[in-house]
């Protein structure tokens, strides 16, 4: 099963690459992290998409390490929400455009952007459903797509980066 | 004119090179190493005005810089500081960060840098310092306001000794350095490092019950103490717990004079070059008390198999070595001298494990399997030069110093220390070169103790320019070079492993017969190079010696001598560095001859 970790960081020149870098360097696996500024201005959050991996405890501990790293919050196990973006532009041959209209409709997606040739469709949601879009679309001829990497919060707990709030963790 | 010199004296402004060195000195700084170079000029003014206070030692390599004040922070648990100017004054400080990172050196790096305006633009003498050490370093910092100065120089010293030590760099654009402040900036701003809280933490009073539940089980336990021990000064409470409970110990190469070597439970070193009696007693054991201590792959060979028949107890203040390497059964994220202080305090008669066997079994193994080294005549060896000096100098508690390789193997064998932070060991990363310029910082630091850098010919020749610093700050390090004219450790393995195949592994000229292993085995008559002509250049005293016969004599001369010496002492290249488990062997696998 694939892990979610989410990492509360300073929003400062280098601390995706300096993450970025830690994990490379120590031969971590990771299939997506997204980052993005948060409610505060000085916070950013990233979310890291690790797969089924017997090193998730160490990936958070050496992140935890890193000075700009506030918090990391492993959501696995927890209930939360997680989603994912995408952008695809598909061919549109012939009559097709409506029965893509269709299937846009049916999977809660959006036409953004149209032309003669091809129809640009933005979409959101699980994992799951945006592969189950894409193998809809196959047939049409998908010509490009851009995904973002995936993003989750906890539905229930807040986290912040407040200091008074930490518990020690016992290992 | 009144009101004209009265604006005078209020305009006096400060620049940030000058508010950095103020701020140094208001973390106690005493004394620095740095060189200087275009992008730290201003720097090295700033120095040059507040020399009262501070005193900056000019090494002769950017490199030596970064281990001499190493030498300051391992004998002394202060943040050592060194400086260079930007692009390969900086680079050259890489692999001194490097170093201190693996073995958890406090250090703070100030290297200077092109103008702000002319960053990314592949200026002069520029190099993006962050970028190369970002994985080398505890944390780094660009200054990019004049302003940030004081609260930088306060976090970097915070970040440096606080938890488990590390270097931080400050990479310092020369704009900044030259920009003004109209007044004194306030030296202990607040700092903001939410990310960053390394408060003492302590083991709950459950996991201290829980150990000593685990002691009170075993018939088999063992202390496996490494460097963590001596950072968080637990030294005193190791020994009232050891003594205590009886419980034998081993040290790791950085844990080396936590535990007196001469107490009759020291089991001295574990691990590759760690003594026969040290790892069978870790393979047998029922318990395994792992204090201070990282699994590394040098203690534990092949992993499965290490100290497979007991419990571990794992207490470090770092939770990312927790189960990082060997999994434990009671992990614990503390600080050791509170744990040490809490099972000292809390364990009752009742607690002691019954450990008369197990201690008779150790004590058997350690009087079967000593530490020996060949009887060769009149042939010097390594292992003999290095007991005699430890018969010679234990009194003085020296502070020693060692290269990397067989020499440095050696001396963790044969000289005995009783007291924390008098051996210094560039261990995990294993940089040749770091005994000379580290003594070179101890010296400077404690100028009336005798100091001993314990080298070899290959370690000494990477950072032998320091002899001139020596010199030049009257610092009078004595050098024992043990000088086998061979990359001795490779030709350990050549021999063991390679069938005594010889692969750039003799360093005198390449026609010799010894360059492919086709020599008699005697050295020259010259044996190159000249060490002692070289020492003499520096301005040090020199002699060399080649006989057993002349040495005692000749190391007494030396330790007699008031500047700084070399002795030049030609060993022989054939004996190998024993006991030897094979990298990713087992205890089953150790060769003892």
């Amino acid at each position: 099963m694939k892990q979610v970790l989410s990492a509360l960081v300073m929003n400062q020149p280098g601390v995706l690459a300096h993450i970025s870098g830690m994990l490379a360097s120590r031969a971590f696996n990771i299939e997506s992290l997204a980052v993005g500024e948060t409610e505060e201005p000085e916070f950013s959050r990233i979310t890291f998409v690790v797969g089924d991996y017997n090193k998730l405890d160490q990936v958070r501990k050496q992140l935890e390490k890193l000075v700009t790293v506030v918090k990391v919050v492993n959501f696995s196990g927890q209930d939360y929400v997680e989603r994912d973006l995408m952008l695809m532009k598909v061919a549109t041959p012939g009559k097709s455009r409506s029965e893509i209209r269709e299937l846009v409709d049916i999977f809660r997606a959006k036409i953004v952007d149209v032309s003669s040739e091809n129809v640009m469709i933005e979409i959101s949601g699980q994992e799951s459903k945006i592969n189950a879009f894409i193998d809809m679309m196959r047939p049409f001829g998908i010509l490009e797509i851009v995904r973002t990497g995936r993003i989750a919060l906890l539905r229930s707990e807040t986290v912040k980066a407040d200091v008074d709030s930490e518990t020690v963790e016992t290992v | 004119m009144a009101t004209a010199n009265e604006k005078n004296t209020q305009t006096t402004t400060i620049n940030g090179a000058e508010i950095l060195v103020q701020a140094l000195i208001k973390q106690g700084v005493k004394m620095m190493f740095a060189y200087p170079g275009g992008c730290s000029m201003p720097l090295h003014q700033a120095l040059i005005k507040y020399k009262d206070d501070i005193r900056t030692l000019l090494p002769r390599h950017e490199q030596g810089g970064g281990f001499a004040a190493q030498g300051i922070a391992r004998t002394t648990g202060d943040v050592g500081v060194c400086m260079a100017t930007s692009g390969p004054g900086a680079t050259n400080l890489v692999t001194a960060l490097a170093d201190a990172k693996l073995d958890s050196i406090p250090m703070v790096a100030i290297t200077g840098q092109v103008p702000q305006a002319v960053i990314g633009s592949d200026a002069f003498q520029e190099t993006p310092m962050v970028e190369i050490s970002r994985a080398i370093t505890k944390h780094h910092y660009m200054i990019t306001d004049v302003n940030d100065v004081a609260r930088i120089v306060k976090e970097a010293f915070f970040i440096a000794n606080t938890g488990r030590p590390g270097p931080v760099l400050i990479d310092f654009p020369k704009d900044c350095q030259l920009a003004t402040l109209d007044a004194e900036p306030d030296y202990d701003p607040d700092t903001y490092l939410p990310g960053y809280r390394p408060e003492l933490r302590k083991a709950a009073p459950e996991q201290i019950r829980q150990i000593l539940a685990a002691i009170k089980r075993s018939k088999k336990p063992m202390l496996y103490v490494g460097g963590g021990a001596i950072i968080s000064d637990a030294s005193k409470e190791l020994v009232e717990f050891a003594h205590r409970t009886q419980i034998p110990v081993t040290t790791t190469v950085m844990g080396l004079g936590v535990f007196p070597g001469d107490d009759p439970l020291c089991l001295d070193m574990l691990g590759m070059h760690g003594t026969v009696y040290a790892n069978y007693a870790v393979n047998e054991a029922d318990l395994l008390l792992a204090f201070g201590v990282r699994f590394d792959d040098r203690v534990t060979g092949k992993l499965e198999e290490f100290a497979k028949h007991g419990k571990i107890v794992h207490v470090d203040i770092d939770p990312s070595e927790l189960q990082k390497n060997k999994e434990a059964h009671i992990p614990i994220n503390a600080d050791l001298k509170h744990v040490l202080k809490a099972l000292n305090e809390a364990i009752t008669d009742d607690d002691l494990p019954q450990v008369d066997n197990w201690l008779t079994q150790v004590k058997a193994w350690k009087e079967k399997y000593p530490l020996k080294y060949p009887e060769l005549g009149d042939v010097l060896s390594q292992q003999y030069a290095i007991h005699e000096l430890w018969n010679q100098t234990k009194e003085k508690d020296p502070y020693i110093t060692v290269g990397v390789g067989q020499h440095q193997m050696w001396a963790a064998q044969f000289y005995k220390f009783n007291k924390p932070r008098h051996w210094l060991s560039s261990s995990g990363l294993g940089t040749m070169g770091f005994g000379l310029p580290a003594a070179m910082g101890v010296q400077a630091q404690f100028p009336n103790d005798l100091v001993v850098d314990i080298d070899g010919d290959g370690s000494m020749l990477m950072n032998v320019q320091e002899m001139a610093t020596l010199h030049t700050e009257n610092l009078p390090v004595k050098i024992l070079l043990l000088n086998n004219q061979h990359l001795g450790m490779v030709v350990q393995w050549e021999d063991r492993f390679m069938d005594g195949r010889r692969a750039h592994t003799y360093l005198g000229p390449v026609h010799h017969p010894e360059a492919e292993g086709k020599g008699d085995g005697s050295h020259a008559p010259e044996t190159y190079p000249d060490f002692v002509s070289i020492a003499k250049g520096f301005g040090l005293q020199a002699r060399q010696v080649r006989s057993k016969a002349e040495y005692p004599e000749a190391l007494a001369e030396m330790l007699a001598s008031d500047g700084p010496y070399l002795l030049d002492v030609i060993c022989t290249y054939q004996e190998h560095v024993l006991p030897m488990i094979p990298s990713g062997g087992t205890v089953n696998d150790i060769i003892t001859e």
